[in-house]
């Protein structure tokens, strides 16, 4: 158990990871999720989840296509708002204050809860313009220079500076793929998010771009706390912290990640996770 | 299931074997059968275009040059002079139509008569004088150097020297003439003059009517058409004097036959005449037809010009495109990015898609109901047109736009939104510009579409005769492709040509929009 | 979790799991054989007998390597998890564990070559052989669970060493009592002293085996009191 203590004190990263899984944490979660379910019109996708996202941690959402995880992934920033018949319900709170309220706006929980997406869809502007625009729009920045500061450390903390920092004028398009995920990654935390939130981040890369990004999100582990829905179980074990299994739109377990590939409780999971006929 | 593959009957001449190949090439003889089909249809359709084109060019392209006549006017202070002072106000007083009869008529002392005298000043253009009186008061010094001003021929004779009024073949003679004027006519006799012409009479005199193709005797320095012919007699009328006396006996002579016979032309054997001699004294020369280009409309086919018309259309589309592009973009924005979807934005769709196959006419009657009868606004004017336009080409626009908009990737709108850009920056700053050169496209077309539109602005009154430039946006005016109309309905064979130059022009503007779309298309994509 | 699982997806992963198990089954039976024919070799003196035994260890050891490099391809390729991922690793234990054995049998068969040809007292044997039996009794159950999915026979199994253990103790003085009778039995005594500690670690290893089953079925590891005998079983 002292051990425990003292690595709590050096790694902020893994606090929780001697806890069992399932039960509350001592520190307080960046976001809460009670008792959500998502509707499309009358067919429901997600079933009463509760799920806590903690600060410095990466929480993975598996699970079958369709089961629901990239449903909740969007709801974490009301992305599924743009969807007409998509309908929220249950209580979503960042930082203890519920996202769905009407005080709360959502251009600027946008810019606090940042997100990656599946394809790398960067803006078909210049590199610079492509992070230079959510501090533009924010009005993040007094002046050219600053925000010329902004958008180096942001390429650079995504890792990306190196490889493009003669060509800051270019197109965003015309980086390799990987690239181009990473140019995403800058984008978004160049508005200096609070949580990260990727949607199958790595599925259209390579293994050498894959493995650039994971390393990538360990990283902002230190400072964000990340959500990411993958396919790749692999990629889920390697990176995150706790894993969350979804299966037809209902949460069937959350835990650490090394017990969910490890030892799973439950027989669904287990079966999903060794590619079993469920 | 697994029965069917797992039979190995004939599993390596499955599609190796007679019958695999005999399917194999049914399967190309398909494909070449669709290519030669679809090779086939383009070729018909650049068949048809080619026919088209050609025709329309070959119509038309004489309309672009004129010929002109440079007659030495008597242009001084007695002609021009308001006794014997020239002043601006004099100069525009002057009697030009006398200045230029004056001038033709001395090219042809030997003219009297005044019917004759009419005919002759006919061959100058009746627009001349108002031409001369433009020049003069334009620059006064250029009564100086007379000889430099070139006034429009007639459009008759402009056809003929461009050898549209009939054809000609020459003959020259062998053996001497003996040529006698008297008071009831001129005899000529020496030689068979009717060799080699077909319809003898029975009883070998032939008598030429204005119903039969025309024979002129050139020979002494005159002209003469031959009226009869007997043997070695002939009767004719004199077109133009021998040099001297009058008798004469001619070594050099040729006849002219000139097909088609002067009843069926406009253009008499005797102004044909008159014609060759001012080319000979080479006075008449072919130019680029200013005129076409710079003048509005005139019943005067050589006078009359598409500047009007093409003002007309210019200042018609800019009120169209700057009614409709506006609304149009605006529409298709709502209802592609922020319309909620139900019942009534349905319903406003189907509309709009409605609107989009109503007959133009349509929109003729509307705008003649609403805009000229209900709000009163001018006649003929440009902006009641670009507004009836407008209402046309608004449905290409949104339409098109939207299109635009919708193929505009999703993960584009997702990236924006993700940042936390709001709904309208969202459209402003990324799918606009992106959408931008197909809904440029979409308006183009539309544009196009205005361009070449007839039927509403008849309706409108847009089809009235306008001689004026038109200046403003409620100035009466016409559009080329009204012009055109008209044009195509005046008699005059030099209006026909008109008609094709006028067409020429048009399409020359729709290429230009076309290429015009195509650049600035480019120039959004490369910017992007 | 005593229920069968169901089957994997990829049918060609089944059965690299199913010959896996089949040749943990296969090692198993040849250590067994090597046990009961190295205790039979000790008793009964069976030079030849002794000889084939050390000779067959070879195989052992073979198909030990053969079970490893599958597991280890498996691992690569497959990218096992949870229970298969355990399963995997534990064929590697228990492989290495059964090798362990094996190297017990070879042992014994060895000391019986070493051992003068006089027969000692038959009640050193028995003891011997009573243990031999039992042993293999363990290693027989213990090879069964990693078969069967049976969590409670394992704890059994790990709690029936403790009476191996006993065994060998009770052995232990025995040989002492024989030797200070007569020190002219040392070297013999000291010999058959070591096959029965061979014996006893072979218990050792089948109780590892055991856990390994226990490790394959729950993920985790047998309770710590349950190890220390402080808890009995129902």
């Amino acid at each position: 158990m002292l051990d425990q203590i003292k690595l709590e004190t050096t790694n902020p990263g893994a606090t929780s990871t001697a806890l069992l899984p399932g039960t509350m944490t001592p520190a307080n979660p960046k976001i809460t999720a009670r008792n959500v379910s998502v509707f499309y019109e009358q067919k429901q996708a997600l079933f009463d989840v509760d799920l806590d996202v903690m600060p410095n941690e990466v929480l993975s959402l598996i699970g079958p296509s369709g089961c629901g995880k990239s449903s909740l992934l969007r709801c974490f920033n009301r992305m599924n708002d743009t969807i007409d018949v998509c309908r929220v319900t249950g209580n979503i709170t960042l930082d203890g204050q519920d996202i769905y309220d009407r005080s709360i706006d959502v251009v600027e929980l946008r810019a606090r809860v940042g997100m990656v997406f599946q394809k790398p869809n960067p803006f078909p502007k210049s590199i610079f313009e492509n992070v230079a625009y959510g501090p533009r729009i924010h009005g993040m920045t007094k002046d050219r220079d600053e925000l010329e500061e902004l958008v180096v450390s942001s390429l650079k903390r995504a890792g990306l500076f190196d490889e493009v920092a003669d060509r800051l004028q270019d197109s965003g398009t015309s980086l390799s793929g990987g690239q181009q995920q990473r140019l995403c990654i800058a984008r978004a935390i160049a508005t200096r998010p609070e949580i990260l939130l990727m949607d199958e981040p790595a599925s259209a890369l390579d293994p050498i771009a894959t493995s650039i990004i994971e390393e990538l999100i360990d990283e902002l582990r230190q400072n964000y706390a990340i959500v990411i829905v993958t396919h790749s179980m692999q990629q889920a074990a390697r990176v995150s912290q706790k894993t969350a299994f979804f299966h037809m739109g209902k949460l069937i377990e959350k835990g650490e990640t090394e017990q969910i590939f490890t030892n799973p409780v439950d027989a669904k999971t287990q079966d999903y996770i060794t590619g079993r006929i469920g | 299931m697994t029965d069917f593959f797992d039979s190995p009957a004939n599993k390596s001449s499955l599609h190796t074997g007679m019958e695999a190949r005999e399917r194999l090439r049914a399967r190309y003889r398909a494909e070449w059968m669709f290519k030669a089909l679809g090779l086939g249809a383009i070729g018909v359709s650049v068949g048809f275009l080619l026919f088209l084109f050609t025709t329309i060019f070959m119509q038309g392209w004489p309309a672009f040059t004129h010929n002109f006549v440079a007659l030495p006017l008597e242009l001084n202070a007695q002609t021009l002079g308001d006794e014997g002072v020239i002043s601006e106000e004099s100069l525009s007083g002057a009697d030009y139509d006398a200045i230029v009869r004056t001038a033709i008529r001395e090219q042809f002392p030997e003219v009297s008569g005044r019917t004759a005298k009419r005919t002759l000043s006919g061959l100058i253009s009746p627009g001349a004088p108002v031409l001369l009186r433009e020049a003069l008061l334009a620059d006064p010094e250029r009564r100086n150097a007379p000889n430099a001003i070139t006034l429009p021929l007639s459009d008759f004779a402009d056809l003929y020297l461009k050898g549209q009024i009939s054809r000609s073949t020459y003959r020259t003679g062998e053996g001497e003439l003996a040529i006698e004027v008297s008071e009831t006519g001129v005899l000529i006799s020496g030689a068979d003059l009717a060799a080699g012409l077909e319809s003898s009479g029975a009883d070998g005199k032939i008598s030429l009517s204005r119903e039969m193709p025309s024979l002129l005797l050139y020979a002494g320095g005159g002209v003469f058409k031959l009226e009869t012919l007997e043997g070695n007699l002939a009767t004719a009328r004199i077109l133009s004097p021998l040099d001297a006396g009058e008798t004469t006996k001619a070594l050099d002579w040729q006849v002219r036959l000139i097909e088609v016979p002067e009843a069926n032309r406009k253009f008499s054997d005797r102004e044909i005449v008159w014609t060759d001699k001012l080319v000979e004294r080479q006075l008449v020369q072919a130019k680029f037809n200013t005129l076409f280009f710079t003048r509005g409309a005139s019943r005067e086919p050589e006078m009359a010009g598409i500047l009007g018309a093409v003002v007309g259309t210019a200042l018609t589309l800019v009120v169209t495109l700057g009614l409709s592009f506006p609304l149009g973009v605006a529409a298709a924005v709502y209802l592609e990015e922020f319309a909620p979807r139900n019942r009534l934005t349905a319903l406003v769709e189907v509309n709009i898609n409605n609107l989009a196959a109503v007959p133009s006419i349509v929109f003729g009657l509307l705008g003649l109901a609403v805009f000229l009868t209900f709000f009163g606004m001018p006649r003929s004017a440009p902006l009641v047109g670009g507004m009836v336009l407008a209402l046309m080409t608004l449905p290409t626009i949104i339409i098109a736009s939207r299109a635009a908009l919708r193929a505009v990737p999703p993960s584009i709108r997702e990236a924006a939104l993700g940042i936390g850009a709001s709904k309208m920056q969202v459209v402003v700053h990324h799918v606009l510009p992106l959408a931008m050169p197909g809904i440029l496209t979409g308006t183009i077309i539309g544009m196009a579409q205005a361009l070449g539109e007839t039927a509403p602005l008849l309706m409108i009154g847009m089809v009235a005769f306008v001689v004026d430039i038109p200046g403003g946006f409620t100035d009466p005016a016409t559009v080329l492709p009204v012009q055109i109309f008209m044009w195509a309905d005046f008699p005059e064979p030099a209006f026909q040509q008109r008609t094709s130059a006028a067409i020429m022009v048009l399409l020359a503007f729709l290429v230009v929009m076309n290429a015009l779309a195509v650049v600035l298309r480019k120039q959004f994509e490369r910017r992007w | 979790m005593p229920k069968t699982p169901s089957p994997h997806i990829v049918q060609s992963y089944e059965d690299e799991l199913a010959e896996l198990v089949r040749l943990i089954s296969e090692m198993g039976g040849m250590v067994e054989l090597a046990i009961v024919n190295s205790t039979m070799a000790l008793v009964r003196v069976d030079h030849e007998l002794a000889r084939q035994v050390a000779g067959d260890d070879k195989k052992v050891d073979d198909l030990q390597r053969l079970i490893d490099e599958k597991a280890v391809s498996m691992i690569a390729r497959r990218q096992p998890m949870a229970a298969d991922l355990r399963r995997i690793v534990a064929s590697i234990h228990v492989a290495t564990d059964l090798e362990r054995i094996g190297d017990m049998a070879k042992n014994i068969s060895r000391r019986t070559l070493r051992m003068s040809d006089k027969r000692m007292a038959a009640q050193l044997y028995s003891g011997v052989k009573h243990m031999s039996e039992m042993v293999l009794g363990q290693i027989n159950k213990a090879l069964d669970t990693v078969t069967s999915n049976d969590v409670e026979a394992c704890a059994r199994i790990v709690k029936a060493d403790d009476e191996v253990d006993a065994l060998y103790m009770s052995l232990f003085r025995e040989f002492l009592t024989y030797m200070m009778e007569d020190p002219r039995n040392i070297t013999d005594c000291t010999h058959l002293l070591f096959c029965a500690k061979n014996l006893e670690r072979a218990g050792d290893h089948a109780t590892n085996i055991a856990e390994a089953a226990y490790y394959v079925q729950t993920g985790g590891n047998l309770p710590a009191d349950l190890e220390a005998g402080l808890i009995e079983l129902s």
